[in-house]
């Protein structure tokens, strides 16, 4: 394989898909000034590590880790490895309640200040 | 049944969680003794298990039966057995004083905080108890998503300062999870035994050092270690009393045992986590300046306190870096002492405040009339804070000094000196108002005592503070130093 | 109770009272039956531990074990029981003296007053018997911390001033002291106090030099060494009693205490004479003792006076430390009975004027002599004795304290010694004439008996010290004691 379709294999995309991600999120916590895009910041944050955990599943020519037939044994790189995956789904549960709590407290948030503007927070706290 | 204590000990709060939301609603009685049984459970169960493993050595209980590494195990050693008695005393003291307080202000929430209470205190038994790096993150995020519910409950100040910790909280566990996901790739396992065994083949990589900084980062943003610590003060100072005394006291030291989890048992003695430790070591006498530093400039005495643990977190990480037996030995010890005690200032602070709407520096003038038991009980604690004998602080102080004498680890030296200096100014600003100075305006109030049922509480750590001190020789000879890994000791 | 449980009881039993004090907090006549019971208690068990030691006994106490190498350990030595006994018997006195000055003076929080005077015994009886440093740190921080209350017992801006300073001083010094003694135990783990010394050869002459300067920094500032004694004129605001049995006597000797150990049983003389560090010493003591010789003529207040006086005499101590010779140590610890004892008479004396005859200047006491005989003679014995006349308990410690410094070819600190005396009988002998040899101006009685009697018995130990120093508790015994058995322990490598 020649570099650029070594790069361009499965997997690599992903990590790069997932640095990306990764400093949007970050980016948009520290230096977006509305409360809402900032927690939007902070899925895409969660986002990229999901995409960083299934890339590491990802295996070239290999399909979903079902067995169906069980008599010539298993070939492992057949499969894409399921355990990523599964964790995921526990770390996509993490992030819908982080997410709740998170809009719940924004609710509130919004109703005591009416506002969700942190500079405008900022000066309704400091009186 | 006995076999089973490891999981039950984290199983039978969070069962308890679900059940006691329905019963709050009409019965508020019910719903407190069911959280209380619980904690006393998890306190007794703790005790035996720990118990058990000093004696016969570490306890791996596996999950449904499934052999690791596959399936998830739960490890209690001496380490975790005592962080599981800590924790669970610590819930216990606090739930016991939160029931006068939620009684007294917001009784119709009772079974809502007990629930969320004892999801926050499932969490953080559960990552003292696994073996499985994963399985850590799921009990970090069930804690922390429990305290930032609670934590809310302090008005609407606190539901500000809780939103800003809840995205400086995610983003701590997401570097953690980030840097498991990096420990996977190279090992291909999440189990820590397992992981610990398997790197040995693995070498050097700079994979590695990612992974090690991204957990390391994300850990002490959730311990709120300088200069990761900007979240902490604003949600200290807001949150509802009850809470404060719990989370200041348990969730930073839990995350403390994360790191030292990780770097000494997980990681122990690889070059990674030597630089790692390196790192934290500086990182260590920065927050031990800083925190006093700022702590001294507060007039909010709750924000004093909150400066003061970002201080007294110092202490700790410095012991881990220093990392001799000795130094180990007063890092754990530290957090034994900072855990029970900041519990008891930040109780004080908070029942002060509910009994007098007071929480000003300023405003503890003769609140050692009105409040003659709380106030002791902050006193013996502050200074135990400061690090002065007979309590329990002293000798941590002392442990932690004299292992940074043997490493010739002068900046730690100067820096714990100094540290114990400011924070005997202020302190001893609090003690001397709250005792010596007489306004006559005063003189008429009436005694402001807190309710038994708040009392208890503070004054049973109050004396565990003068007890664990100087009694200490058995907690050190079959708990803390059978804690230190095997690589040290 | 055999002998090895003595130690700690006699520690223990003052704690008991300030456990108990807090329940009687409107019962007067209660809380003054536990004190007495205390203290009398606290003095029968130092006291009885007494004939084991002269006949050469060290007895050793309960030890607290914490990790391996290090534990709270209690010990009976001759110089940790000469100064067990001073503190012990003066604070029985004391007791009986607060009784009245704080009647006289319609004192209030007389309950925290009780209870921290307790505390402070506990601790300096602690320090006494303390058998290695670290037992030694718990204790003396645990003074501190007890005597704070009591500085500040009037509760007046001043008195908060004085407090304040008093914690930066010890507090600060304490952890300078910690710094020391944490790196001695690094140096030679368990640390505990060995006549002669047990660092000897342990670290290199620099090393030891600097751990030696932290030492005297720790120690010096409750010492008063100047100048590093800010606190201790500051804190006379302090009731007399406190300023009496505190600032003359526990505190203050906890600090020497604390020097003479550090000289005695943690570096050995030898050792210092090596490192040059008993020259800068003596130097240090010697520019102490006539510098505030000097302050003190200045001082118009009786009891900032006395606190300057205190100072000259502390510095004796450290002086006859640094010297090292078995004279000079035996005078060093004498003088911590001797002056305890002359000093307490003085600040009883000076109570007594200030509730009777509302005076705490030193001008104005014009024929108190003759209406108050009892008080001013105690005061006259005191300050004859700290001038160092002969027949009195302060002529003891010099003449040994000057014997030793001859023996050891140091004659200058006779002279600082001598001069020392003029000075004493320069800034006290105004006051006595003016007493006994003016015309008296109005009405003036002498106090009730609970303050009389104390400055009577002290005024007479001054006497009694100097014309037989063995007389009672076998002090001078038990001083040659100790002072031989550091000379004999020196140069030992352990």
């Amino acid at each position: 394989m020649g570099e650029m379709a070594e790069l361009l294999s499965i997997g690599t995309v992903q990590y790069l898909q997932a640095a990306a991600l990764l400093l949007v999120g970050l980016y948009g916590i520290v230096a977006r000034r509305h409360l809402l895009r900032k927690l939007m910041a902070m899925n895409i944050l969660q986002v990229a590590v999901i995409v960083f955990f299934i890339a590491l599943s990802a295996k070239s020519g290999a399909t979903v880790p079902v067995v169906v037939d069980e008599a010539g044994g298993i070939d492992v790189a057949a499969y894409v490895n399921p355990l990523p995956h599964a964790l995921m789904l526990t770390a996509i549960v993490v992030s819908v309640s982080t997410t709740g709590v998170a809009l719940a407290l924004l609710i509130r948030i919004r109703r005591r200040y009416g506002t969700l503007s942190e500079t405008a927070l900022l000066d309704k706290l400091r009186e | 049944m006995s076999a089973h204590l490891p999981i039950l000990i984290v199983v039978v709060p969070l069962v308890a969680a679900l059940v006691v939301p329905l019963l709050g609603r009409r019965t508020p009685g019910v719903a407190h003794a069911v959280t209380l049984a619980a904690l006393i459970f998890a306190l007794v169960a703790s005790g035996l298990v720990l118990a058990r493993v000093v004696v016969d050595g570490v306890w791996r209980y596996q999950l449904g039966g499934w052999a690791p590494p596959w399936g998830i195990e739960y490890v209690v050693d001496p380490l975790s057995g005592g962080m599981m008695v800590l924790v669970s005393f610590l819930a216990l003291a606090a739930s016991t004083y939160a029931w006068s307080y939620l009684l007294a202000t917001d009784p119709g929430r009772i079974g809502l905080f007990d629930s969320l209470y004892l999801l926050l205190v499932t969490g953080l038994l559960g990552i003292v108890a696994t073996g499985d790096l994963f399985n850590l993150y799921v009990f970090l995020e069930i804690s922390a998503i429990a305290a930032y519910a609670l934590l809310a409950m302090g008005g609407d100040r606190a539901t500000v300062a809780t939103f800003r910790y809840l995205l400086i909280g995610t983003v701590g566990s997401s570097c953690y999870l980030l840097g498991t996901g990096y420990f996977y790739a190279l090992t291909g396992t999440l189990n820590m035994a397992d992981l610990t065994e398997r790197l040995s083949g693995v070498g050097e990589s700079p994979a590695m050092a990612v992974g090690i900084g991204l957990i390391v980062v994300g850990l002490a943003i959730k311990a709120a270690v300088f200069p990761f610590h900007g979240w902490q003060p604003d949600v200290y100072t807001y949150a509802p009393p009850p809470v404060t005394g719990f989370v200041a006291a348990a969730m930073t030291k839990v995350s403390a045992y994360a790191i030292f989890r990780v770097l000494y048992f997980v990681l122990g003695g690889t070059p990674v986590a030597a630089s790692a430790l390196v790192f934290l070591g500086g990182v260590g006498v920065l927050a031990i300046l800083a925190g006093s530093w700022l702590a001294l400039a507060q007039t909010d005495i709750r924000r004093m306190l909150a400066y003061s643990s970002v201080g007294q977190m110092g202490y700790i990480v410095l012991g881990f870096s220093i990392g001799s037996p000795i130094a180990l030995v007063g890092a754990l010890f530290h957090v034994l002492n900072h855990a029970v005690m900041k519990s008891c200032l930040f109780l004080v602070a908070g029942g002060v405040r509910w009994r007098t709407g007071f929480s000003s520096v300023a405003s503890f003038v003769g609140m050692g009339r009105r409040m003659p038991l709380s106030m002791l009980a902050f006193a013996v604690a502050a200074v135990s804070m400061v690090g002065l004998p007979p309590t329990v602080g002293f000798f941590s102080k002392w442990y932690l000094l004299l292992g940074a004498f043997e490493a010739r680890a002068w900046p730690g030296v100067a820096a714990l000196v100094v540290s114990s200096g400011l924070s005997a100014v202020y302190f001893f600003r609090v003690l001397e108002r709250t005792f010596v100075v007489s306004d006559d305006r005063l003189v008429a109030t009436e005694s402001r005592e807190l309710p038994a049922g708040m009392l208890g509480p503070v004054l049973v750590l109050a004396a565990a503070g003068l007890l664990l001190g100087l009694f200490q020789q058995p907690l050190i000879t079959h708990v803390i130093q059978r804690a230190l890994p095997a690589t040290v000791s | 109770m055999d002998l090895a449980s003595r130690p700690l009881a006699a520690v223990l039993v003052s704690l008991l009272a300030v456990v108990l004090l807090p329940l009687f907090d409107r019962r007067p006549t209660v809380r003054e039956t536990i004190t007495f019971t205390a203290a009398a208690l606290k003095l029968a068990l130092v006291a009885s531990m007494l004939p084991a030691v002269l006949a050469g006994q060290v007895i050793e106490g309960a030890t607290l074990p914490l990790v391996a190498g290090l534990s709270l350990h209690l010990r009976v030595d001759a110089f940790g029981l000469l100064f067990a006994l001073t503190a012990s018997s003066l604070w029985l006195l004391t007791s009986v003296y607060s009784l009245g000055y704080l009647r006289a003076t319609a004192s209030t929080h007389q309950t925290s007053y009780y209870v921290s005077f307790a505390a402070c015994l506990s601790a300096t009886v602690g320090i006494a018997f303390a058998a290695n440093l670290l037992t030694f740190f718990v204790c003396y921080e645990v003074l501190t911390l007890a005597t704070y209350p009591l500085v500040v017992h009037a509760r007046t801006p001043e008195a908060l001033g004085a407090g304040r300073r008093y914690l930066v001083y010890t507090l600060g010094a304490g952890q300078v002291l910690l710094v020391a003694i944490v790196w001695a135990q690094s140096i030679a783990p368990g640390a505990e106090f060995t006549p002669g010394g047990f660092l000897a050869g342990r670290a290199s002459t620099a090393t030891l030099g600097i751990l030696f300067a932290l030492f005297i920094a720790g120690c010096g500032v409750k010492a008063a060494i100047m100048p590093l004694h800010g606190w201790l004129p500051a804190a006379m605001v302090a009731p007399t009693p406190v300023s009496a049995l505190l600032h003359a006597v526990a505190v203050v000797k906890a600090g020497a205490f604390g020097v003479v150990r550090i000289v005695g049983y943690v570096f050995g003389v030898d050792t210092l004479r090596a490192t040059g560090a008993d020259i800068a010493l003596m130097l240090i003591a010697a520019a102490t003792i006539l510098v505030a010789s000097v302050r003190a003529l200045g001082e118009d207040n009786l009891k900032r006076r006395l606190a300057y006086s205190t100072i000259g005499q502390l510095s004796y101590i450290v002086l006859g430390a640094a010297v090292g010779s078995v004279a000079a140590l035996t005078g060093a610890m004498f003088h911590f009975a001797g002056h305890g004892f002359m000093k307490i008479a003085m600040f009883f004396s000076a109570g007594a004027l200030h509730t009777e005859a509302h005076r705490d200047g030193v001008r104005g006491l014009d024929g108190l002599g003759r209406q108050m005989p009892m008080t001013m003679t105690a005061f006259a014995l005191g300050a004859c004795g700290l001038a160092g006349v002969p027949l009195l308990a302060g002529f003891i410690a010099k003449w040994n304290l000057g014997v030793g410094a001859l023996e050891a070819g140091h004659v200058v600190l006779v002279g600082v010694l001598v001069t020392s005396g003029l000075f004493n009988v320069a800034y006290f002998f105004p006051i006595i004439y003016d007493a006994f040899f003016k015309a008296p101006s109005g009405q003036v009685r002498e106090a009730g008996w609970p303050m009389v009697f104390p400055l009577g018995v002290t005024g007479a130990a001054a006497l009694c010290l100097g014309v037989a120093p063995d007389l009672g508790f076998h002090f001078f015994t038990l001083a040659r004691l100790a002072a031989e058995s550091i000379v004999a322990g020196g140069g030992v490598p352990q």
